[in-house]
């Protein structure tokens, strides 16, 4: 697993960027409940928002490689912030691989300066895992959709000037475009979440609002099985290496105040039961990178496998996460609580990668019906 | 490449997929609910990598995708119009 030179220099890149500009910061966005907006610029003028968006639409262009390094980096800071790269990431990917020549050439040179952020509106107050029940409705009549319907957790849904809208259209599910301005939505605040903390989430109600037909993405009917289904896709891939920063960075933690912390006349990290959690951590990080590079190379190479091994990474990779982050709080003691050190967001973070972009029972079940 | 070889190609890809070994060529697997929720997206990208083509907007179709000889007919087409570029 050697990177490429220009994948080396790219993550060395992410780790300054994150290093200065997100790290030291994260515990105050989560106090504030907001990332700063100075920090979304930075990340347009960066080309982080324009990740996986073309060239030609003044997008970076990164290869799934370097795409999943500045995830792993991001996630090592802040999973908030990472929220924002994945579903900004996912309706990018979903207008990059399935919109019209028409919504490219509008929406994704915004999307990548970072004019333009975007959010994705597929759970319901009712609906989550079993996302083909979405209830919101779109009915088409002479050229125009009408939507009514509430989407819940929808992350960074307060800052977001588009969203990627699912909704029921008869029997089938379309996705659509929905600007934020447009009469009949409203968008409100979801109460205080635990993690996530600074994901800005929103709830978004429509009543009799109403959509051009254009701004539908693909057809009718094929909005959860590729629309979202691609958008999904991503996100997975972004979790998942988003969740390997994020046990690397109980990992380094731990690593640090193991050394640090004297208990019985020694350093914690001279305990067996402590060595034990450590090296466990360390091992299932190997483990977990390895996955995440593999998905990653199938990604680059556009092999039909990477939406399995993508499922299974994601899996992997929040399961571990959570591990090490309670290993880590473990290892921290009483400090593992406290707002002094950031233990305490990625232990509430790393369960929340166990619930977004399918729960690890619905990854259960997509790789059990997919090897057997 | 011809006919019987895009269809060999396809139905073998499909036959794993829908663990169905006896699928016959006109059977609507997503009717008869041999799919699940990842193999929309792996088959779009099975058609693009194996036949060079792009899957587009314009082909998000069901009858394009609901059976092997479906996808072999989307897939001659394409092959037909052009390939890479092509979005029948
Ligand atoms: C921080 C955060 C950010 C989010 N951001 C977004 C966003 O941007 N856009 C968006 O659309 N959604 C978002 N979500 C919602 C998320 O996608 C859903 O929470 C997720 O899909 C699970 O749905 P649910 O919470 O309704 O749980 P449910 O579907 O009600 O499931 C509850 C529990 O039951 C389990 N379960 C469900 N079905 C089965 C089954 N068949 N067998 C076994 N167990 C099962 C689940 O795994 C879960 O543990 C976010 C959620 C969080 C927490």
């Amino acid at each position: 697993m050697e990177l490429e030179t220009a994948q080396l220099a790219a993550q060395d890149e992410f780790r300054l960027f994150v290093d200065r500009h997100v790290a030291p910061f994260a515990d105050d966005f989560d106090d504030r409940g907001q990332v700063p907006g100075e920090l979304i610029t930075a990340l347009g003028t960066g080309g982080y928002l324009g990740a996986n968006i073309a060239r030609e639409h003044g997008g970076r262009a990164m290869d799934a490689i370097t795409g999943g390094l500045l995830c792993e980096q991001v996630g090592r800071g802040s999973c908030s912030l990472l929220s924002l790269l994945v579903v900004h990431g996912m309706v990018a990917h979903v207008l990059a691989r399935w919109g019209s020549e028409v919504q490219q050439k509008q929406w994704l040179p915004k999307l990548a300066s970072g004019e333009t952020l975007a959010a994705f509106a597929l759970s319901e107050p009712e609906v989550g895992s079993d996302a083909g029940s979405v209830k919101t409705s779109a009915v088409l009549d002479q050229g125009w959709f009408t939507l009514n319907g509430t989407k819940k957790w929808t992350s960074f849904g307060l800052r977001a000037n588009l969203y990627l809208v699912f909704a029921r259209c008869g029997s089938r599910v379309a996705a659509l475009l929905v600007e934020r301005e447009t009469p009949g939505l409203s968008v409100s605040p979801v109460s205080t979440m635990s993690g996530f903390k600074a994901a800005q989430m929103a709830c978004l109600e429509f009543k009799d609002c109403r959509v051009p037909e254009s701004q539908l993405i693909g057809r009718v009917g094929f909005g959860l099985s590729h629309i979202a289904g691609s958008g999904l896709d991503y996100g997975r891939h972004c979790v998942g290496w988003g969740g390997l920063g994020l046990a690397q960075a109980c990992l380094d933690a731990s690593l640090a105040y193991a050394a640090r912390r004297v208990q019985f006349g020694k350093p914690l990290k001279e305990h067996p039961l402590i060595q034990e959690m450590l090296a466990n951590m360390f091992t299932n990080i190997k483990a977990a990178r390895a996955l995440c590079w593999q998905e990653a190379r199938l990604r680059h190479a556009a092999n039909p496998q990477m939406i399995l091994d993508g499922a299974v990474a994601k899996y992997f990779t929040s399961r571990i996460a959570v591990q090490a982050a309670s290993d880590a709080v473990q290892i921290h003691g009483a400090n593992g609580f406290s707002r002094d050190y950031p233990i305490q967001r990625y232990y509430r973070d790393a369960k929340v990668l166990e619930v977004i972009e399918g729960s690890s029972q619905i990854h259960q079940m997509m790789i059990a019906r997919n090897i057997s | 490449m011809d006919q019987t070889n895009i269809k060999d190609k396809i139905r073998a890809f499909v036959r794993d997929k829908t663990k169905q070994p006896n699928l016959a060529d006109d059977e609507d697997f997503f009717q008869k609910g041999f799919v699940n929720s990842l193999f929309a997206m792996q088959l779009v990208l099975f058609v693009e990598k194996e036949f060079q083509l792009r899957v587009g907007d314009d082909d998000l179709v069901l009858e394009n995708f609901n059976s092997t000889n479906a996808i072999s007919a989307l897939v001659e087409r394409k092959l037909a119009a052009g390939g890479a570029d092509s979005q029948t």
